[in-house]
């Protein structure tokens, strides 16, 4: 059978968009010789700022689980007055440029405003530490977490917990025994995709915390002071670690869920 | 006893206006209503799963109204099953008796039971996924009954079943009401269902209910016209049943067939049964002649009551026939019906 015209626009746009992804990565990811790898990962301030992007990264989508859990279950299973509204509110920080983030925290967190002056009165300083990298990750990470587990939460049918609550069980043991165990995966997938998103923050976090230093943040110093050749193994070593984080992604979210 | 008192509920887009139903214990209560007519809103609300504006839900001495659904024992059956796919078959069975102080011996018991009368022995260690409509629902049943609910609430339980499976679960509720003093109310759109299972019923309609009674009056006497359009079947009897005939009061009439799944109704359409001035010399088996006592008006139809030995027959007439038959209250008249356009159950 000859092909449409239409078909070879499609697979012509497909290998475009293909390449214009993977070239740069590629070029990135084999420009740095493994001596030069090697030598990268012994450097300290290297380890130390991989881990703290990592552990900060990792703290802010563990908030977004602690608090983020229950959000999600109201917005899958009520309606109630405001709610579309209450959906744009948690969209806001995607759709917010990155510097105005960290503009807009330090505003709340600065000395002219209460939340900030009882803050340094508790002693907890925001401005250039890992609480202040933290808050900051947590803000953009927060809507991919909730997103996601709502979908997943929207995919449990609420006749599920109707029948649990009639055979006996409480709103609490039908959560653990029934819905927690039908949502986990979603969790799991929102805390990767959470976690993904604050792992790459940069412009946010530069302005609320240059030091202590993250891998971004790092990356663009050594950019700015010694040039491509010396911010690309820590790059390298940023994305090796991204990848990581998104081949576990694939396969939680390709693995069929049992279905009812 | 079951009773509902003045019952309201408002919810978005939708409300049911002042039910009251009286459900005796251990009966077979149906709802029945067109799509939409409330009847899920109603089950949840007795089961506490949906709030309730105002009135009462008593469940044998206890009013309920207000109680948490876990507090309530009743257990609900949906169409689509509602099975916990991350469980087998003996642990969705078991589930609820992990919230009912029981002991383990008596589980086992009942667990045992459960597996026996609904034939899942076989199936324990599956998961839901590996389960045919008919022994998810089965599975389903055995979940709501394992916990000795006093009232359970069937959703149209059978409706996504194929037609096999049906009349498979159909038989095993009949056999679990039988063999418990559990107090069953079904939701069904299906007649058949409703005259092989139930003794009494309510129907439904945009929030409100219409008329309850027993089956047979409520198909025999409709009492709003939304009922008598909503059953249909106009013509329908309590019939004994000899060889191949039927006997109504002391009419009889003839199957042509050995009466199938009998539990004694015949039922005809109304527009089955044609009228003629004389007797009809064809292939229609069953042919009478009766006295009209009625003639209304049906919009495009006229219905026309006939009664023989008083037995009373509603024929669908177009008008054109009306006047061409010159039909009249009080005038004799023939009517015939084939065999193949009766109905048993």
């Amino acid at each position: 059978m000859k092909r449409e015209p239409f078909f070879w626009v499609t697979i012509s746009c497909g290998l475009v968009i293909m390449a214009f992804i993977l070239l740069p990565l590629i070029e990135l990811m084999t420009a740095p010789s493994v001596s030069m790898l090697k030598e990268t990962i012994k450097d300290k301030d290297v380890v130390r700022s991989i881990w703290l992007s990592i552990y900060t990264a990792g703290s802010a989508a563990l908030i977004s689980f602690v608090f983020g859990t229950p959000l999600a279950y109201l917005l899958a299973r009520s309606e109630f007055r405001g709610k579309r509204l209450v959906e744009g509110i948690i969209d806001l920080p995607i759709v917010i440029p990155h510097p105005v983030v960290g503009i807009a925290i330090l505003s709340v967190a600065g000395k002219n405003h209460w939340i900030g002056q009882l803050f340094s009165e508790l002693g907890i300083r925001i401005m250039g530490s890992v609480t202040g990298i933290i808050i900051v990750l947590t803000f953009v990470g927060l809507p991919f977490y909730i997103n996601a587990v709502r979908g997943g939460f929207e995919s449990i049918s609420p006749r599920l917990e109707k029948v649990s609550r009639s055979l006996g069980a409480s709103m609490f043991t039908t959560f653990f025994r029934i819905t927690f165990p039908l949502a986990w995966r979603s969790m799991l997938v929102g805390i990767i995709m959470c976690s993904a998103r604050a792992i790459s923050e940069f412009g946010a976090v530069v302005i609320v915390a240059y030091h202590p230093m993250i891998a971004p943040v790092m990356i663009y110093e050594r950019f700015e002071a010694y040039g491509l050749k010396y911010s690309q193994p820590v790059a390298v070593w940023l994305v090796f670690i991204c990848l990581v984080l998104f081949l576990i992604l694939r396969m939680l979210t390709l693995r069929k869920p049992k279905e009812a | 006893m079951i009773t509902v008192e003045g019952l309201n509920i408002s919810l978005p887009g939708f409300r049911l206006r002042d039910i009251n139903l009286s459900i005796k214990e251990n009966e077979f209560f149906i709802l029945m209503g067109p799509t939409g007519a409330g009847k899920t809103v109603l089950l949840e609300a007795i089961a506490g799963l949906i709030p309730v504006t105002s009135g009462k839900i008593i469940i044998g001495k206890n009013e309920v109204t207000r109680l948490s659904p876990e507090k309530r024992d009743v257990s609900i059956v949906y169409q689509d099953y509602a099975l916990f796919p991350h469980l087998t078959v003996q642990e969705n069975i078991t589930y609820g008796l992990h919230f009912h102080r029981i002991e383990k011996h008596q589980a086992e018991k009942r667990l045992n039971r459960m597996l026996e009368i609904l034939n899942l022995s076989p199936l324990q260690d599956r998961l839901p996924i590996n389960l045919s409509g008919g022994e998810k629902q089965r599975v389903a049943l055995a979940r709501a009954l394992i916990v000795n609910p006093r009232l359970l609430l069937l959703d149209e339980p059978l409706s996504a079943l194929d037609r096999g499976f049906r009349e498979e679960v159909r038989n095993a509720l009949k056999k679990l009401h039988q063999s418990s003093n559990v107090t069953f109310l079904m939701v069904t759109h299906d007649f058949a269902e409703a005259l092989s299972l139930a003794e009494r019923a309510a129907i439904m309609d945009k929030g409100r209910i219409e008329q309850t009674g027993s089956i047979e009056d409520i198909f025999q006497r409709p009492g709003s016209t939304f009922v008598a359009d909503f059953v249909g079947m106009k013509n329908l009897f309590a019939a004994q049943f000899r060889d191949t005939r039927a006997i109504i009061k002391n009419l009889e009439v003839e199957l042509g067939r050995q009466p199938i799944n009998s539990h004694g109704y015949i039922a005809i359409r109304p527009e089955d049964i044609v009228i003629s001035k004389e007797a009809l010399h064809s292939s229609m088996r069953n042919s009478f002649l009766g006295t009209v006592i009625g003639v209304f008006d049906q919009g495009f139809y006229y219905e026309v009551h006939i009664e023989v030995k008083n037995v009373i027959f509603k024929s669908l007439i177009t008008k054109r026939s009306l006047l061409e038959l010159k039909i009249l209250e009080g005038a004799d008249i023939f009517f015939s019906f084939k065999s193949t356009a009766i109905h048993n159950f």
